[in-house]
């Protein structure tokens, strides 16, 4: 445990050693503090970025997943359980990728949170530490400035080395994901998944339309059978004729369907 | 004594508790020369909840060094590996 301490105080002795006067030492680091909150911040915006889009990408795959279980549904009623199954099991690995993705979304839920409650501290601890800086700097004398600013130094250098080192965390956890998160997007935009605008059609949504469009056309092709039986003088008639009212009278008789439409 | 606990903030710990703590720390340093991941992940977070539970959070604008600074809860075995190099993770 000893050894871990004397890492961050090793750094912030080193950079007083450097400094002839050690008041300037005090208005650097306080800059760098400065850009270190202003990073931290940006941080958390960056982080908070990614977890709204990792919420629509969620969203997006949801909305998929229950498509596809209605058209599994659709299939299995219009007998095409190998269409069924297909669904189902394109379904199934959507899900997959859903817990994959609630896992992520919590930990950069997580990460979030941290890099809040970071730059909380950090900021209460500038605070402090430029009311002591000014402090210093007005009752300055070289004897006791080596070691009142040394104090200062480490305490603020320690949090800056760990505020740092969070950042750097939530930065390499957030390219991992927007990697991801922008395969998924190449994904959804492919067609493989579709997409909520129901612009690209999927292949199962295209057989389920191709077989209920065939439904339809039997229904049709039946109804113009039952039509010609009906009396072939009367459509005749309609066809030479032309007109609507025709047609309409003739309907009630033989497809009551046809008239609901 | 003041422990830092990376990523959440300092706490104030009785100098009596460096006992308990120490051969937890042994522990600690012995899973992490020999690569046991399980191990190490699991004597770190029991070390940290004794941190947690015995220590007295520092308020936020304290600006005390600490006297031990202890890996986060995720840590990965080797970024307190590189913690421990000479050159460190830690950046300035």
């Amino acid at each position: 445990m000893k050894r871990m301490g004397m890492i961050f105080r090793a750094k912030a002795n080193k950079a007083l050693d450097r400094a002839e006067d050690p008041r300037e030492t005090l208005d650097y680091s306080y800059q760098k503090q400065l850009e270190l909150l202003q990073k931290v911040r940006r941080g958390v915006a960056d982080v908070a970025t990614s977890r709204k889009r990792l919420e629509l990408q969620l969203n997006q795959l949801q909305s998929q997943s229950s498509k596809l279980e209605d058209q599994g549904r659709k299939a299995l009623a219009l007998g095409r359980e190998d269409l069924a199954r297909e669904a189902l099991s394109r379904r199934s690995a959507l899900q997959q990728q859903v817990t994959d993705l609630e896992t992520q979304h919590s930990t950069l839920q997580g990460e979030e949170e941290k890099l809040t409650l970071a730059a909380q501290r950090l900021q209460a601890k500038v605070d402090a530490f430029r009311t002591k800086k000014e402090t210093i700097k007005a009752t300055y004398t070289a004897a006791q400035a080596q070691t009142r600013i040394g104090e200062a130094f480490s305490g603020i250098s320690e949090e800056m080395g760990d505020v740092g080192l969070a950042i750097q965390r939530a930065e390499d956890k957030t390219a991992q994901l927007q990697a991801r998160a922008g395969a998924i997007d190449e994904l959804l935009a492919s067609g493989a998944l579709d997409d909520q605008s129901g612009m690209h059609k999927d292949d199962i949504q295209a057989e389920l339309d191709r077989l209920s469009g065939g439904t339809d056309v039997e229904l049709e092709l039946q109804r113009m059978k039952a039509e010609l039986a009906g009396g072939s003088s009367a459509s005749q008639q309609a066809i030479e004729g032309g007109t609507g009212q025709s047609q309409s009278q003739q309907q009630p008789q033989d497809t009551p369907r046809f008239d609901k439409q | 004594m003041i422990v830092r606990i990376m990523g959440e903030g300092q706490v104030r710990l009785a100098d009596s508790h460096l006992a308990d703590l120490n051969k937890l720390d042994d522990e600690l340093l012995a899973e992490m020369e020999n690569g046991d991941g399980p191990g190490f992940r699991r004597t770190l977070h029991a070390l940290l909840a004794k941190v947690r539970e015995l220590g007295e959070p520092l308020p936020d604008d304290s600006l005390e060094p600490s006297e031990l600074i202890l890996p986060s809860p995720d840590a990965t075995l080797q970024e307190v590996r590189d913690l421990l190099s000479d050159d460190g993770l830690i950046p300035g």
